[in-house]
């Protein structure tokens, strides 16, 4: 069904009794040509353009929970493409470039938003940092601004100028930044996939993958086994879990983020904004909460929950920059696993089973990359060779050295 | 000014009066009043409106699960958005206003919405809106998030402070209801450590609320004599206004105590909240049972709430919301209300029972199988329509209805660690799943556990349990008789109508929106939460979320336990940021580390920066000076022409001692140590695990199995703990002992042609070239106090630095300055420092980017293949050595006049700016006064092999491309004479 | 998370600083190793849900670097124990 205004105002005058489910809840076939293993944005964006872009049939989303339920679902919502490094910059801004035709292109608001992103700068080494990004954002076909005192003061001019331990100098600003209404992106994706063919199939787990003679012939499931021609996992971070099925280790950890809401306020921040100094990051979304995050707690973990250094720590970050949200009330604190690489940036890659591909390591990154990464996985798996934007995204990098290490802290998935 | 609706009883103090303002009107309340139980006390039921539709809103409920009754508590910078008026404890001239509504409560313009609800239904927004593209962002959204919200922020500091604090204890107890008190006699008496937390201001929860007696006192009463004799036991801490917000893992709890909030402002150095972060080893939860409604059409009118609630306004504040009171129930409960009402002078006009037979109530009317089918009142409660068991029709003429649906036990915190709740059919509703938090045990209603005499026994069990774990002994508990009623329900959770029934009524979400969910599969509770909103709310769905899910498996099909739940995540209740913020605020968010010579300077009137945690100087300026850069060329010239001193101290430093002292740094340094001369340094290169370079500096041996190590100012915290994982976990067996002394002594860099000159006059042994070579190193005096004395260089000047224990830091900075009177001695700051390494040609911060290996810096010939060290291996790998990879240049402007910016990127001539054609880029930039233009270091691809080439430095976010020429970065004294002067 | 120290009792996991895989203990010798055995080395990991040996580091405290085994799907810690011991039993030495 196609959403349309004549579509909205016949409905309402007539009790809504025309609305169709949005996605069917289909039984498995016993095969496919293609299995994506993992139903969250990543993995519903994958089969929609696997459908749509590379006209590709006979498609399953394997999803162990419910649709969109992972970190499309647990983070705070924010696009970008203000990253420094070659191996990055034309990915994230393919991604940007998808972002701003999304709506149009499968018929779902998604209220993509684009206020802008600042990130704050404190020290001279800082801005030098932020002259240099900016300028290879803008080579890369992006968006960049650097941004006085003065100017981050008439955007934000209750932020803490003049009593900071750190000082603010400037800002970067990404105008083309902003926000995207997350769960609507996984329900956007999964429609549109459903439209196309995709057999969306929920609490479905994989439990293993059948491999023989270095090729994969399918998944064992929760429902059963399902044979596939090509198997694509994107799973963030279950990705070890999945992967060791086919006796894989990789470079990652699993690390919980928390992210956190407050109650709903009227308007007070546009944009998004972030605090490098104190590991804080806001916005606000469309119903008022200010949505805000920071650091990962730090240690290797499944459990979708954090402690309360980092909630503090993250809080004080808060009220350093803005003091004036002391009497906000922080209403709902959460945790998404992130699958932390090893470089902190992703793999898109095929595996050395013949027709098993890997999608993951997104580290704090994964929401913003959802439509490239949809994309360049569906060209990688239609066409067994990668997108030009996602070159660089291979298993071999760090053999070869040839690591995209954006935050230049090396082999310790934590600091990324 | 009249109460007019207060009635006998309750546990007020009618003693006094306070007077407070509710959107600008006076109104009269006591002490022990809150802001709702006073506004009703004066007649006032409609205190808010709606997210979604702008209907009026009035409480339902008497607690902390308030979704309705929110307002803008307080004015100018203290105003606090969404304070639920249901705790808001009353304080003489407390003022608050309405919010969400514009212009006034009573007439609120967005009101509007309510007329267009039948477009405005579950997931509207996600499929309109899109035409024509460019509109969403332009014209739908602005207007949306306008529209946004519920109270406002004030956008001025929060005036007030706030404080954390630690607790340990054996048991933490949370809720003083009737089984948190009987837990902490028990435990109290044991002498184990106990806390007792509760939300309210007054211990006792539902016993405040009820009629009921424990042996012969009343419920209110048992509860303030266990209060009293708990507070004569030194074990027991008691923490009312205390709210325990969320279970962290092994017994860790976080809690916010509402020190000041019941005042008109704090008292002086009193913060407002104190967080606290409590230790337990065991805990017990007492939060008891929140009450929840029956969904109808127009349920959501001021004068509808639930039922204990209106009952607890009247028994334990003296309340009645109104004249005319109906109740709605579907168990024994309810009936409670009723007769508690009745007793208090309301007028019953009847009870609507949706279960059929059973025991009428005497003197009551009571119908049975009968239901609440629509209500009336434009902004409060006037009527409501009865259809009886036979069908018919009826409508009463009523000001309050009190709605039962059945209680749920607060299983909020058990759910935590992400356990789900299970489902007990017998009374109709989730309870904890077992032992999924360690240690935490639940007693009372929150265990489904719902009478008193059940709360008081279980207390009391649970307390017994938790203290045999922990070996301490209970002695005979002394429970007092109570009521032991059974749970009669017989669940139901809406009445069928065409119109919209309330489930969640801040959202505003309804029975049609859940049905629309289902009917466009989103059927998954949690697609169900996220399609609708319904619990996402401020008050996440205490009242709610059960009903939801009920309605969701009628239509399904399913059972309540196979349609699930979500899970409460922390906090309980809403926690204010500046609580969770603490002290860490403004100039306090992180510590200052200051300079030994930090004092002396800011006499000089210095200029300091922030480098990490530490505040350096940056520039001295004199008198004269009016701009920055004439006090920083000033200091680098006259280094270079006679001398200057620099407090190094942050630099980090590092004794290294033991028999494998060498070997140890030959496997962490990419050099060799082990062969270095005893009282000599060396320049280290220190690389990760990875191959790229982690950190420098020069490291001296001072005996033979004794190495003094320097690392830059950044990683001296992580070179530390690298060196420890190196020594204990990666060679164990190695003698080598590590300590960190950077902040043990005080260190000047001594630089200049006249640097030899001046130390002379101040230490005491010969250090004539001849005694004391360029990269010499030794314990030496200083006036007969212990110093050290290394002949290093940044600035490529004659140089030494030389260090004495701290406590003379400030007084060898005076005695540098003394003894360099005659040489025209400046101190130099972090500026001229930067300006003289670069000079240099050394590299620092911008390059040691992390992402740089030792070819990169032209250094790869340090990195020794001879040996394994940390990084040799990896730092061999193709992608790393690559022959036309990054190197190190130096780059100065082809007209001198022209400036540079650091982080332009390199182009050819002719070049366009796009990626393909991205060179590299420039690191560092300054203003070299010897050369009289601006130099700078780069990374460009290739770089060594095109010296003299000319290139653009770009840079795209001003607007500007200079013609600039790659050089050497040795842009003086390449040859290194100065040094060895 | 309260990480029961060895020597000074049970304290508050942020004195800490995480490092990560205990198998970090087991570095090769890059005189020997092949890029390939350093690579799995210093890249790849089993990121476990469920037990998890790992290294922690007191850096607010004794600055012991710890092998604390630490279930990661429920946070449980089970033993932890000094990393020197660890890595001495498990062959570790100059």
């Amino acid at each position: 069904m196609r959403y349309s205004g004549f579509r909205i105002l016949k409905e309402a005058l007539t009790g809504h009794k025309g609305w169709t489910p949005q996605w069917r809840d289909p039984a498995p076939q016993a095969s496919y040509d293609y299995i994506i293993v993992g139903g969250g944005g990543h993995g519903l964006a994958t089969a929609y353009y696997l459908a749509k872009e590379f006209k590709q049939a006979r498609i399953a989303v394997l999803e162990k929970g419910y649709l969109g339920g992972g970190n499309v679902g647990r983070n705070t919502t924010i696009i970008r493409s203000n990253y420094l490094l070659d191996g990055n910059e034309p990915f994230y801004e393919f991604s940007l470039k998808l972002w701003e035709g999304l709506e149009q292109d499968f018929n779902y608001n998604a209220m993509v938003s684009q206020r802008g992103i600042i990130n704050l700068i404190h020290t001279d080494a800082a801005r030098d940092a932020a002259t240099r990004r900016g300028n290879a954002m803008i080579m890369n076909g992006a968006d960049a601004e650097l941004l006085t005192k003065e100017q981050v003061k008439v955007l934000y001019p209750f932020l803490n100028f003049d009593n900071n331990r750190f000082p603010i100098k400037g800002a970067l600003m990404q105008r083309r930044g902003g926000t995207v209404r997350h769960d609507a992106v996984a329900w956007g994706y999964a429609r549109g996939a459903d439209s196309h063919g995709v057999d969306l199939i929920q609490n479905c787990e994989v439990t293993g993958m059948r491999i023989e003679n270095g090729k994969i012939l399918g998944v064992e499931t929760s429902k059963g086994f399902i044979g596939a021609k090509k198997v694509g996992v994107a799973v963030a971070g279950s990705s070890s879990k999945v992967m060791a099925h086919a006796g894989m280790r990789l470079p990652m950890e699993s690390h919980v983020l928390q992210a956190f809401v407050s109650e709903g306020l009227k308007p007070v921040i546009d944009g998004v904004m972030t605090f490098g100094a104190g590991h804080f990051y806001v916005s606000q979304s469309d119903k008022g909460g200010l949505v805000f995050g920071g650091d990962i707690d730090g240690y290797n973990s499944y459990a979708q929950r954090g402690n309360l250094p980092v909630i503090e720590d993250v809080i004080e970050g808060g009220m350093a920059l803005m003091p004036m949200i002391g009497r906000a009330r922080l209403l709902r604190a959460w945790g998404g696993i992130m699958d932390m690489s090893m470089d902190g940036s992703p793999i898109i890659d095929k595996t050395h089973i013949d027709g098993l591909y890997f999608n993951g390591g997104w580290c704090y990154g994964g929401f913003k990359a959802t439509p490239a990464s949809g994309w360049c996985f569906a060209h990688l798996l239609a066409k067994d060779e990668p997108h030009v934007t996602a070159k660089a995204y291979r298993f071999d990098r760090f053999l070869k050295g040839l690591m995209i290490d954006e935050k230049g802290q090396g082999a310790q998935p934590n600091l990324h | 000014m009249s109460q007019s609706n207060r009635i006998a009883g309750g546990q007020i103090d009618r003693s006094k009066t306070l007077r407070f303002h509710f959107d600008g009107l006076p109104y009269l309340g006591h002490p022990g009043d809150t802001l709702a139980s006073a506004l009703l006390a004066n007649g006032v039921r409609l205190m808010g409106r709606s997210f979604k539709y702008h209907r009026p809103r009035g409480p339902i409920s008497a607690g902390s699960e308030e979704p309705n009754a929110l307002v803008e508590l307080r004015a100018g910078a203290r105003q606090e958005p969404n304070t639920r008026a249901t705790v808001a404890e009353l304080f003489d001239g407390l003022t608050a206003q309405s919010q969400n509504r514009w212009p006034s409560l009573k007439f609120d313009a967005l009101a509007i919405n309510d007329r267009f609800n039948s477009f405005f239904t579950a997931g509207f927004y996600y499929k309109t809106f899109m035409w024509p593209a460019s509109f969403w962002e332009k014209v739908y959204e602005p207007i949306i998030r306008r529209a946004a919200g519920l109270g406002s922020l004030s956008k001025l500091e929060d005036p007030d402070t706030y404080d954390k604090g630690f607790l340990h204890c054996d048991i933490l107890i949370i809720g003083a209801g009737p089984s948190g008190p009987s837990a902490a006699l028990t435990a109290g008496r044991a002498g184990a450590r106990v806390i007792l937390a509760d939300e309210d201001f007054r211990m006792g929860g539902r016993l405040n609320a009820e009629t009921f007696a424990l042996g012969d006192q009343s419920g209110a009463d048992w509860a303030t004599a266990a209060v009293a004799e708990l507070s004569t036991m030194p074990n027991v801490r008691l923490l009312n206004r205390t709210t325990v917000v969320g279970a962290f893992d092994h017994g860790i709890y976080g809690a916010v105590e509402r020190v000041s909030d019941h005042l008109p402002e704090p008292e002086a150095g009193k913060p407002r909240q104190t967080f606290w972060r409590i230790y337990s080893k065991r805990a017990i939860l007492a939060g008891g049972a929140t009450e929840r409604p029956i969904a109808f059409e127009n349920n959501d009118r001021p004068g509808i709430m639930l039922a204990g609630s209106l009952r607890a306004y009247a028994n334990r504040w003296g309340v009645a919301v109104g004249d005319r009171a109906a109740i709605f129930t579907n168990n024994d409960d309810g009936l409670r209300t009723a007769v508690d009402l009745q007793a208090k002078g309301v007028d019953v006009v009847a009870v609507i029972d949706s279960r059929e037979g059973g025991d009428l109530l005497s003197g009551i009317r009571h119908l049975r199988g009968a239901e609440v089918i629509d209500s009336d009142g434009r902004l409060g409660l006037s009527a409501i329509t009865v259809r009886q068991a036979n069908g018919k029709t009826e409508t009463l003429k009523v000001n309050a209805l009190g709605v039962s649906g059945g209680w749920n036990p607060n299983v909020n915190i058990t759910s935590h660690h992400r356990s789900r709740p299970i489902w007990r059919e017998d009374i109709a509703a989730f309870v904890p799943g077992s032992g999924e938090i360690a240690n935490l045990l639940v007693a009372g209603a929150a265990g489904g556990t719902l009478s008193t005499h059940g709360a008081l026994v279980t207390g009391d069990e649970m307390a017994r349990l938790a203290l045999d774990s922990l070996g301490l002994t209970a002695k005979a508990a002394n429970l007092p008789k109570a009521e032991d009623a059974p749970v009669r329900i017989t669940p139901m959770w809406y009445v069928e109508g065409s119109s919209r029934a309330w489930i969640d009524p801040q959202n505003d979400v309804t029975v049609k929106d859940i049905k629309l969910a289902h009917q466009e599969n989103f059927t998954s509770v949690e697609h169900l939460k996220r399609y609708t909103t319904l619990g996402m709310a401020t008050d996440q769905g205490k009242t709610g979320n059960v009903l939801g899910l009920a309605v969701m498996a009628g239509l399904t099909g399913k059972t309540i336990p196979e349609t699930g739940t979500t899970i409460y995540r922390p906090p309980y209740t809403p926690v204010a940021l500046g609580a969770l913020g603490g002290r860490g605020r403004g100039r306090e968010f992180k510590p200052f580390r200051l300079t030994p010579s930090h004092k002396w300077a800011e006499e000089q009137g210095a200029v300091f920066v922030e480098v990490g945690y530490w505040m350096r100087t940056q520039w001295v300026p004199k008198a004269a000076e009016t701009e920055w850069r004439q006090s920083v060329d000033r200091e680098v010239l006259a280094t270079r022409k006679s001398v200057g001193i620099c407090d190094v101290t942050t630099l980090g430093k590092i004794d290294i001692q033991g028999t494998d002292a060498g070997a140890f740094l030959d496997k962490v340094y990419a050099n060799t140590f082990s062969t270095l001369a005893v009282g000599k340094c060396r320049y280290g290169l220190m690389l990760r695990e990875d191959g790229m370079v982690f950190d420098d500096g020069t490291t001296a041996r001072m005996g033979q199995h004794e190495y003094v190590m320097t690392t830059t100012t950044a990683n001296a915290v992580t070179v530390f703990r690298h060196l420890e994982f190196c020594r204990q976990v990666l060679w164990p067996d190695m003698d080598v002992q590590l300590i960190s002394t950077t902040e043990a002594w005080a260190q000047f860099s001594v630089a200049g042609p006249n640097a030899r000159k001046l130390l002379q006059k101040v230490v005491d042994q010969d250090i004539s070239d001849a005694a004391f070579p360029y990269m010499g190193a030794g314990n030496i005096t200083v006036g007969g106090l212990r110093a050290r004395l290394f002949r290093i260089s940044f600035s490529g000047e004659l140089a030494y630095e030389i260090a004495v224990p701290t406590r003379y830091g400030d007084a060898m900075i005076r005695k540098l300055m003394e003894a360099g009177a005659e040489f025209d001695a400046v101190v130099y700051g972090t500026e001229a420092l930067g300006v003289m390494r670069i000079e240099k040609g050394h590299v620092a911060g911008n390059e040691l980017n992390g992402t740089s290996t030792a070819l990169n810096m032209g250094l790869g010939k340090m990195v020794s293949r001879k040996k394994d060290s940390i990084g040799m291996l990896l730092s061999q790998r193709e992608g790393m050595t690559q022959a036309d990879g990054l190197r190190l240049v130096g780059v100065k402007p082809v007209n001198p006049a022209d400036a540079l910016k650091a982080g332009s990127h390199f182009l050819k001539t002719g070049a366009a700016a796009t990626a393909q054609n991205d060179d590299g880029w420039l690191t560092s930039l300054v203003y070299s006064p010897h050369l009289g233009h601006y130099i700078a270091l780069g990374y460009l691809k290739n770089g060594t092999d095109r010296i003299g080439e000319t290139m653009r430095a770009v840079n795209l976010l001003a607007g500007t491309d200079t013609p600039v020429e790659i050089v050497s970065p040795h842009f003086i004294d390449p040859e290194g004479e100065r040094l060895r002067a | 998370m309260i990480i029961n120290h060895p020597i000074l009792g049970p304290r508050d996991a942020q004195e800490f600083v995480y490092l990560g895989d205990a198998s970090l203990i087991h570095r090769p010798d890059g005189m020997t190793a092949s890029i390939e055995t350093f690579h799995d080395y210093t890249y790849l990991r089993d990121n476990p849900a469920g037990l998890h040996r790992e290294l922690w580091y007191h850096e607010q405290g004794d600055r012991s670097w710890l092998v604390v085994t630490r279930n990661t799907v429920t946070h449980e810690i089970t033993s932890v124990e000094l990393a020197r011991d660890v890595a001495r039993a498990e062959g570790r030495s100059k």
